[in-house]
């Protein structure tokens, strides 16, 4: 009996999961997480060099919209991203971890370029630039498609399926550019065929072409029967087969979808920017996407937001670099890291609560 | 030339096989730690960091003593390895966050803090003498050719990798803790309600994986480029390899051995191999990943209990849920 | 011989919530050496006083003594220490384990040597009687097996207490013999063993004494050798209450589903379902009544095509007499093929000569709505998946079991789960939410939905309000059959009598009713005819009307008692 009574003490604090939690509150702790956060990387980053916490923060600020020129590849960048996230949220509201954006995005840009490639000077532009449309969409729709058919059959992890296309994606990048560079400097020098034209300005067209994408997969999720399979077979396969849906063909149907929209992202990087491909063009906004979909709880018009925050910490960490003086580019990384870490943790506080065991003295009393 | 090659296909698989070794602990726990690329990365950081400060307390470079560089390098690369894979443990045991996500940043962020240190803050001067002596082999392997050399020509780093792996193997699968720990990563749920302590398994497990994948780094650093630095990507890359390699072994470290070194002669072919064309290297380095797409495949096919991935990978762990 | 208690509970009571007492001031003693059953109907907090007693739940109040001296068991680890050991209904197993790693699992301070565990389990098989192969995975294992293993980790541990929450559910008559043998072995060897069941038979052949529980508290223990089967049920199921639900006489019965020969076996192959054989009409509610796991789940679930199965026929009759034929739901073809079966007449009743007829003069006749069934349309079910049979036009509702598991999406929103069975209605590529919304705003209103609104998420709901949403959408659909497994289960008595009302509106609207319950008063206050499953069979259908608890209640029991007594 003696033994039993210390071990009754209430443990000093106990993890409740929460029912419910206010909008507000939701802010505040995403508030906290980010200011602490940078805080945290400024004070890292004043600790390697002779600035101050206000140098960094102002470079930051300049960094990410200190010019015109600025703002407007802040915004490109930006909307990349945010098509990236799209092609990844259906697949996560799902529940199927597509960790193949990278993949499905090279492919995408690969296709296009090997358009532009073969037929530029041979047929008109503007037949090429239809054909590296259908090219990329098609290419990342197979990239996506393949490990969904088989997470369809067979229960395939797709997690690590998808992590695998990547690496396969970027050995075809290699290989086309050792077969297409005859130099073998190993660079593909951009190619001046089946540029896309430009409105606007040159960073306009992918702006409005994702920011329409983003609202048209808001409207698809929301208000198409597909997106509403979508939904029940992300929360419940049980569900989903007592009400009849086909749940094979849905994840199949969707992983298409997906993958096509990672290749409208290749392609407009192919066509629209870089005009050219390596295997570093994804910019791994497949992982990247990952995160500004998950920080924004598959909200499409949430990941607006916080893809634009991800670009902005990234663009302005350049500044940053620049005024701190660092002599390479790693800091980004680290702050970006950083500034994650702090976000991720919020989904803790917002899902469970601490509670504190009430004071000794009070259970003395009682 | 076979000699070098196979030489070099052990020396890359046991770069993996750290990597290997490492997330396969760290499975068997429940936790997918797609951090290990990042986390090879700091460890690479740790062990050289500890590497420059013990050579440059030296008067003589050259006197250095291989026990000490070996111990230091060991130590450095462990430390740094287990506390980034402390953050990682922090965040997906403690605060019960997705495990994907967190391992994602963890790779970014352990990139980038290694190519931030290494490139400015690590002494490099002394690593080509400090490398040398770190690959030192048995004396009498050193001269000889032909099967001799390629068994007993490497560094200890090579022998030590072996050691862990069957370490690994035996812990698993002949003691108690290889049980409980098993039995974790399988069904968390009964572990508990059988009074095994899952935290403490679960930190200790991503902990010491966490160190164990960073040796990876500063073997492939110190002894098999003798000491130069290009960019944290390429240990990164490693790191990547080693995720695939743990699914392409049936999550066993002793088959993870051969493993690696398949992987590492794949790996090398393309660059030993100076008479087949740049396109058929790029070929070469694909095969890996699609061996081990086809071997995911084909084991999900089977549907045969023991080759299938722990059953609550990647799902963290709330008691009050059942 | 002088008993010695092991094992006391002294006014132990334990409440879920503020509402629901599972158990209430319940005393109760073990002896050393005894076989004690725990006898009580679905819901009478068996299993939760059990877990007190193994450390799962704390009680409210109330003491647990063993050897005279008051304990205090917090987890399985502490019950454990006081050599307590409990076999759950759902095993606690490592599949890819062996028997023997899955004994040694957890234990501490002793040295890891599966050579060692395997000579004391083996010490342990033979003086008891096991007959198990310790190298054998879980996942190769049988039921049975399985359930020697969870036994072997309890006596591993050294447990002087052995709780077994319904041992023979899931076991043939063969090994619930070997079973019986098995815990007899231990009995004579001093071990006490508590079991939890609701089968009579059991309880008079292997246990020394019974406790029975009813709603929560203890009725009495008696000597097994003192009383009878029919003692024991009437104390099981208490007097009849009378529910004042207001039962109308069937009118107008039309047969709507024929079953015959149905089996279905689950995972393991063995039948859970076997050759049932019922009819059910129109404007009638058919009672399914049996022990929890006698097979209800996997027979509705077979018949609203959820899982496929292995024999047998459903025919369903479609209510089409006097109606027109429609492209709506039928091919060109299919309505030759019936027109070829004599299955049409006109308005005046008439056969229609449809070789005298163009493919196309038949359209328009069909389109006018001037051809129409003779009889009920007679469709055959056979392994029909559940969108299959929503397309042939068959309106089937089924309220499952698993409300937020499967009738319903839990982190949606009422509207949004009212559409989806019927989501899919139209060529549009877009949701109508406009409907299911009025849908839910009527539920709610109707069924009285304590909500904050239709846009709630379901899962915030209280539970009885969970029920009225599904079973409000069910009913919306215009079922002609619908089929409700455990309805009120969880709910307060005004939901229930809610749900109670609802059943009886269909049923006087002329749909045939399938209601699977658990509480037998209820049972026989709502239904026409009662079917009773045990093990899978029907062993009996009875006239809710003239029937009573203790004929239900043995039949609920029965079984083939030769096969299990040597």
């Amino acid at each position: 009996m003696k033994k039993n009574k210390s071990n009754l003490k209430e443990p000093f604090v106990r993890i409740v999961k929460r029912d419910n939690i206010k909008l507000p509150k939701i802010i505040l702790i995403y508030s906290i997480a980010i200011v602490g956060g940078l805080l945290l990387s400024g004070f890292i980053s004043v600790l390697f060099s002779e600035k101050g916490i206000g140098d960094f923060f102002e470079s930051l600020f300049t960094g990410a919209l200190g010019s015109e020129r600025k703002f407007w590849l802040l915004l490109q960048d930006t909307a990349l991203l945010l098509g990236t996230s799209m092609a990844l949220l259906p697949a996560f509201k799902m529940k199927f971890w597509n960790l193949g954006g990278n993949g499905q995005i090279l492919v995408g840009c690969l296709s296009a370029i090997a358009c532009m490639f073969y037929l530029g000077g041979k047929v008109s532009d503007s037949v090429i630039i239809l054909l590296m449309l259908i090219a990329s969409v098609a290419a990342g729709a197979v990239w996506a498609g393949i490990p969904a058919i088989f997470k369809a059959k067979f229960n395939t992890n797709e997690s690590l399926f998808t992590l695998m296309m990547n690496y396969i994606a970027q050995g075809l990048v290699s290989l086309c550019i050792t077969i297409w560079v005859k130099s073998g400097s190993g660079v593909l020098a951009p190619i001046a065929y089946g540029n896309v034209p430009e409105i606007g300005n040159k960073y306009l067209l992918p702006i409005i072409l994702f920011v329409l994408i983003t609202v048209l997969m808001h409207i698809y999720l929301r208000s198409a029967k597909h997106g509403y399979e979508i939904s029940v077979v992300g929360e419940s396969i049980n569900t989903a087969k007592y009400v009849g849906i086909k749940v094979d063909k849905v994840i199949i149907r969707t992983m298409l979808l997906s993958g096509a929209i990672a290749g409208l992202v290749g392609f407009i990087l192919a066509g629209s920017i870089n005009h050219t491909v390596s295997t570093a063009s994804a910019n791994n906004m497949g992982f990247t996407g990952i995160m500004a979909t998950w920080l924004a709880s598959f909200n499409p018009l949430l990941i607006m937001l916080t893809s634009f925050f991800i670009t902005f910490i990234s663009k302005g960490m350049v500044e940053v670099r620049k005024t701190f003086m660092f002599t390479n580019d790693s800091i980004s990384n680290i702050v970006v890291g950083i500034v994650y870490f702090a976000v991720i943790i919020c989904s803790f506080f917002i899902n469970y609560k601490l509670v504190f065991r009430k004071k000794e003295k009070e259970e003395i009393k009682k | 030339m076979i000699i070098t090659f196979l030489m070099s296909a052990i020396a890359i698989g046991t770069v993996l096989l750290f990597g290997c070794i490492g997330e396969t602990i760290t499975e068997k726990a429940g936790h997918l730690n797609l951090g290990i690329p990042g986390i090879m990365c700091t460890g690479t950081v740790g062990g050289c960091l500890f590497v420059s400060l013990y050579m440059n307390g030296l008067e003589n470079p050259e006197s250095a003593s291989w026990l000490l560089l070996i111990l230091s390098s060991l130590f450095g690369a462990f430390l740094f390895a287990s506390l980034t894979a402390a953050i990682y443990a922090v965040i997906t045991i403690t605060f019960r966050c997705n495990q994907n996500i967190t391992g994602l940043a963890i790779t970014i962020f352990g990139n980038g803090l290694t190519q931030f240190l290494m490139h400015s803050y690590v002494d490099k001067s002394n690593f080509s003498t400090a490398g040398k002596i770190i690959a030192k082999s048995l004396p009498f392997a050193e001269n000889a050719g032909g099967v001799v050399k390629v068994l007993f020509g490497h560094g200890f780093y090579v022998y030590f990798a072996i050691l862990i792996a069957l370490i690994a193997t035996f812990i698993f699968n002949r003691t108690k803790v290889g049980l409980n720990l098993r039995a974790i990563g399988e069904n968390t749920a009964t572990a508990d309600a059988m009074g095994v302590n899952i935290t403490l398994y679960k930190y200790v497990a991503i902990l010491v994986g966490g160190g164990i994948a960073g040796f990876g780094g500063v073997f492939y650093i110190m002894d098999y480029v003798k000491g130069s630095w290009e960019n944290a990507a390429t240990i990164e890359a490693f790191g990547w390899l080693a995720i695939a390699l743990v699914i392409f072994t049936l999550w066993k470290p002793n088959i993870s051995i051969i493993g690696s070194y398949l992987f590492g002669a794949l790996y090398i072919a393309a660059f030993v191999f100076g008479n087949i064309s740049f396109s058929g290297r790029e070929i070469l380095k694909m095969l890996p990943y699609v061996i081990t797409i086809i071997v995911l495949i084909v084991t999900s096919m089977m549907n045969k209990k023991e080759n299938q991935p722990p059953q609550n990978l990647g799902l963290n762990y709330f008691r009050e849920e059942r | 011989m002088e008993k010695t208690v092991i094992l006391q509970l002294k006014n132990i009571t334990k409440r879920f919530g503020s509402k629901v007492i599972a158990n209430n001031n319940v005393s109760l003693d073990v002896y050393k050496g005894e076989i004690l059953s725990i006898l009580g109907e679905n819901g009478c907090g068996k299993t939760t006083l059990m877990n007190m007693i193994a450390g799962i739940y704390y009680p409210d109040s109330g003491k647990i003594l063993i050897n005279g001296e008051e304990v205090i068991i917090r987890s399985p680890r502490d019950a454990f220490e006081h050599k307590i050991g409990m076999i759950h209904q759902h095993f606690k197993l490592i599949d890819i384990f062996t028997a023997a790693q899955n004994v040694a699992l957890g234990i501490e301070n002793e040295k890891y040597n599966l050579k060692e565990v395997n000579n004391r389990i083996k010490e342990m098989a033979e003086k008891y009687g096991f007959n198990i192969n310790l190298d054998k995975k879980i996942y190769e294992m049988s039921v049975s097996e399985k359930q020697t293993v969870e036994i072997l980790k309890v006596l591993y541990r050294g447990a002087d207490i052995l709780i077994l929450d319904e041992p023979t559910a899931v076991l043939t008559p063969q090994e619930i013999r070997s079973l019986f043998k098995v815990l007899k072995a231990m009995r004579d060897d001093g071990k006490s063993i508590i079991i939890i069941t609701h089968k009579l038979n059991e309880v008079m052949e292997i246990s020394d004494r019974v406790t029975v529980l009813r709603k929560g508290e203890r009725i009495a223990t008696v000597n097994t050798t003192e009383t009878s089967e029919k003692e024991l049920t009437e104390m099981m199921v208490g007097e009849k209450i009378d529910l004042n639900i207001n039962r109308t006489e069937p009118v107008d019965t039309k047969l709507r589903l024929s079953v015959s020969g149905l089996t279905v076996k689950n995972s393991d192959g063995y039948k859970v379902v076997d050759n049932v054989s019922f009819e059910a009409f129109g404007g009638e509610i058919l009672g399914i009544a049996g022990i929890a796991g006698s097979g209800q789940k996997e027979l509705l679930e077979a018949i609203a095509g959820l899982n496929n199965y292995d024999s047998g026929t459903l025919i369903y009759y479609h209510p089409k007499k006097d109606k027109p034929v429609s492209f709506y739901h039928k091919t060109y073809k299919r309505v030759m093929e019936l027109a070829n079966e004599n299955a049409f007449k006109d308005s005046n009743g008439n056969d229609i000569k449809f070789d005298k007829l163009t493919k196309k003069e038949i359209k328009n006749l069909v389109n006018e709505e001037k051809i129409l069934f003779k009889e009920d349309e007679v469709i055959d079910l056979k392994n029909k998946t559940p969108r299959e049979i929503r397309e042939l036009g068959i309106r089937l509702s089924f309220v499952p079991e698993d409300r937020l598991g499967m009738g319903l999406v839990g982190s949606m929103s009422i509207i949004d789960n009212m559409m989806l069975r019927s989501y899919r209605k139209g060529k549009s590529l877009f949701l109508d939410r406009k409907t299911p919304s009025d849908l839910a705003d009527r539920i709610i209103s109707e069924l009285e939905v304590n909500t904050p609104d239709s846009h709630t998420a379901v899962r915030k709901l209280s539970g009885g309000n969970v029920q009225k949403v599904l079973v409000g959408r069910e009913i919306a659909a215009a079922p002609a059959i619908l089929m409700t497994a455990y309805p009120v289960r969880g709910l307060d008595i005004n939901s229930s009598y809610t749900i109670y009302n609802l059943l009886n509106e269909q049923k006087q609207k002329g749909v045939s009713v399938i209601f699977v319950g658990e509480d037998l008063d209820v049972l026989m206050a709502l239904s026409d005819r009662i079917l009773v499953l045990s093990g899978g069979k029907i062993s009996g259908i009875v006239d809710a009307r003239t029937t009573t608890k203790d004929e239900i209640g043995l039949l609920m029991v029965k079984s083939d008692k030769n096969e299990v007594t040597e």
